[in-house]
C-alpha cells in the first residue's frame, strides 16, 4: 500500500510538473469542442442535442495525447527498468500510473463542461451525476490506455497505434457515457441512466482488475 | 522472464493443410450448387436470402477464430512457446478476413431486405469494432521489432479485446436492434439444413487449412528471426 502511495506521489508530482502540458491538451479539446460545431452548423436545438457525444468525443480524443505522454518520461534514460528493479510490484506501477491518469483526464472532463454548457447551451440542473458519470467514463479510458501506452511508447509508430488499439476497445465506455450524459442534460423520462452507469461501472471493473494483471507480463518480457 | 523461449517452433512441411483446404473447398461447392439451385426459394425474401448459405458459415467461423486465437494467447502467455505465437499471429489474420467478408457479406443481404448497407445492430457493430480491433493487434505486430515484446504484447491485447467482445455487444444491444435471430441449423426449414451444414464445414475446414499454413510461415519467419548471426569470416 505504501508502495502504491509513494508512485503514485511520484505520477502525481510529474504531472503537476509539466502542468504546462495539462493546458495545453485542455486547449486541443476546447478546440475540438469548437470545430465539432461547424460540423453541425449554428443550429442551437442540434447542437444542444448532440453536446454529450462531442463532449465525450472531444474527451477521447484528448486522452490519446495525455496517455501517449504519461509513459514518455519513463522512456527517457530507460526510467521504467529502474522502476522494474524496485522492490515492488509491477501491477504498483501500473495503478500508480493509471489512477493519475484518470486523475487527469477527470480534470480534463471537468474543465470541458462549462465550454460544452457555453458553446451547446447543454445544461444540466444534475451537476453532481454529470460529474460521476465523467468519473466512471474516464476511469475506463484510463485502464486499459495507461496499459496500452506502456507498450506503445517503445514501439514504433506510436501515436498512430496508441489511438489504433483503444479506440475500438473503448467502444462500450463511449456509448454509454454519450448516452448517460445525454440523458442528464436532454432529460431522463424513463429512468435509463442507472443502467448506462451499470455498464460503465462493469467495464471499468473488468479493466482495472484485467490491465493490472496482465501489466506486469507486458513490461517485464 | 519465465517459461522457455529457446525452444524454436518446429516447421515440418505435411500436406495436411492442403488436403483440408480441398476437401473444404469441394464441401463449399457442393453446399452452395445445393443452396443456389437446388434448396427452395425462401417465402418472403425470395432468392435474395440464399447468400444465407454463405454468410451464415463465415458468420460462425468469423466468432470460431477470435475464440482460438484468445485460447492461443493465453497458452501464449502462459507456456512462452513460440508454437502458439506462430498460431495467434496465423489466427489473427484469418479472424480479421473471416470478420471481415462477414461484415461484406451482411451488407449485401442487407440492402434489399432492410434497405439499408448498414444498420447499428448489435451483432454487425461488434463484429465491425472486432475487425478493427483486429487490425490493430496486426499493427502492434508489425510495428514491433523485438520477437519476444512482439508475442507478449499481441498476447496481452489479444486477450484484453477477447474480454471485451461481450462488453460491446451489450452495449450495442441496449443502444440499438434491428437484427434477426441468428439462424441455426435447429431454426431453419429441413430444406435448408443441408446446404447450410455443408458450408459450414466447408468454410470450418478451409479456416483451418489457412491458419496452419499461416502459422508455418510464422514459423519460419521466427526461426529466421531467432537464428543466431552467420559467423565473422
Amino acid at each position: 500500500m505504501s508502495a502504491l502511495l509513494a508512485a503514485l506521489r511520484k505520477d502525481a508530482l510529474l504531472q503537476w510538473r509539466t502542468r504546462t502540458q495539462l493546458l495545453a491538451i485542455f486547449t486541443f479539446g476546447a478546440s475540438t469542442l469548437l470545430l465539432f460545431s461547424f460540423a453541425i452548423g449554428p443550429n442551437a436545438e442540434a447542437l444542444r442535442l448532440h453536446a454529450a457525444g462531442f463532449l465525450w468525443l472531444s474527451l477521447l480524443l484528448s486522452s490519446t495525447l495525455t496517455l501517449a505522454e504519461s509513459f514518455q518520461s519513463e522512456m527517457e534514460d530507460r526510467a521504467l527498468e529502474g522502476l522494474l528493479l524496485l522492490p515492488a510490484d509491477a501491477r504498483v506501477l501500473y495503478y500508480a500510473k493509471a489512477l493519475a491518469n484518470w486523475l487527469q483526464l477527470m480534470l480534463l472532463g471537468i474543465g470541458l463542461v462549462p465550454l460544452m454548457v457555453v458553446l451547446y447551451d447543454a445544461f444540466t440542473p444534475r451537476l453532481p451525476e454529470l460529474l460521476a458519470v465523467i468519473a466512471l467514463g474516464t476511469a475506463g479510458l484510463s485502464a486499459p490506455g495507461t496499459l496500452y501506452s506502456a507498450m506503445t511508447s517503445q514501439a514504433r509508430a506510436k501515436q498512430t497505434l496508441l489511438p489504433l488499439l483503444l479506440f475500438p476497445l473503448i467502444v462500450p465506455v463511449l456509448l454509454a457515457a454519450v448516452k448517460a450524459s445525454s440523458l442528464l442534460i436532454l432529460g431522463d423520462p424513463m429512468g435509463q441512466l442507472w443502467s448506462w452507469a451499470q455498464l460503465l461501472l462493469a467495464f471499468d471493473l473488468l479493466h482495472w482488475s484485467l490491465c493490472g494483471l496482465l501489466f506486469g507480463r507486458a513490461v517485464e518480457d | 522472464m519465465q517459461g522457455s523461449r529457446e525452444q524454436l517452433p518446429s516447421v515440418a512441411g505435411s500436406s495436411y493443410p492442403y488436403a483440408l483446404a480441398g476437401l473444404g473447398l469441394l464441401l463449399l461447392v457442393w453446399g452452395s450448387y445445393w443452396g443456389l439451385a437446388l434448396a427452395p426459394r425462401e417465402q418472403y425474401m425470395g432468392d435474395v436470402q440464399r447468400i444465407m448459405y454463405m454468410h451464415v458459415p463465415t458468420a460462425w467461423c468469423a466468432m470460431l477464430a477470435p475464440t482460438f486465437g484468445f485460447i492461443c494467447a493465453v497458452l501464449s502467455l502462459k507456456s512462452s512457446n513460440w508454437r502458439w505465437d506462430a498460431r495467434l499471429a496465423a489466427t489473427i489474420e484469418v479472424a480479421f478476413v473471416l470478420g471481415f467478408l462477414t461484415c461484406i457479406q451482411g451488407s449485401i443481404w442487407a440492402k434489399p431486405t432492410w434497405g439499408v448497407w448498414w444498420d447499428w445492430d448489435p451483432r454487425l457493430t461488434t463484429m465491425a469494432v472486432l475487425v478493427f480491433a483486429l487490425a490493430g493487434i496486426m499493427a502492434l505486430r508489425g510495428f514491433v521489432d523485438d520477437p519476444v515484446k512482439r508475442a507478449v504484447w499481441s498476447a496481452v491485447v489479444m486477450i484484453v479485446v477477447a474480454a471485451d467482445v461481450p462488453l460491446t455487444y451489450m452495449s450495442v444491444k441496449w443502444w440499438n436492434s434491428l437484427h434477426q435471430m441468428q439462424s441455426t441449423p435447429g431454426t431453419v426449414s429441413r430444406a435448408f439444413y443441408w446446404p447450410l451444414r455443408i458450408n459450414a464445414f466447408g468454410v470450418l475446414f478451409v479456416m483451418i487449412a489457412l491458419i496452419s499454413l499461416r502459422t508455418r510461415i510464422a514459423s519460419l519467419r521466427l526461426r529466421a528471426e531467432l537464428a543466431p548471426p552467420p559467423a565473422q569470416g
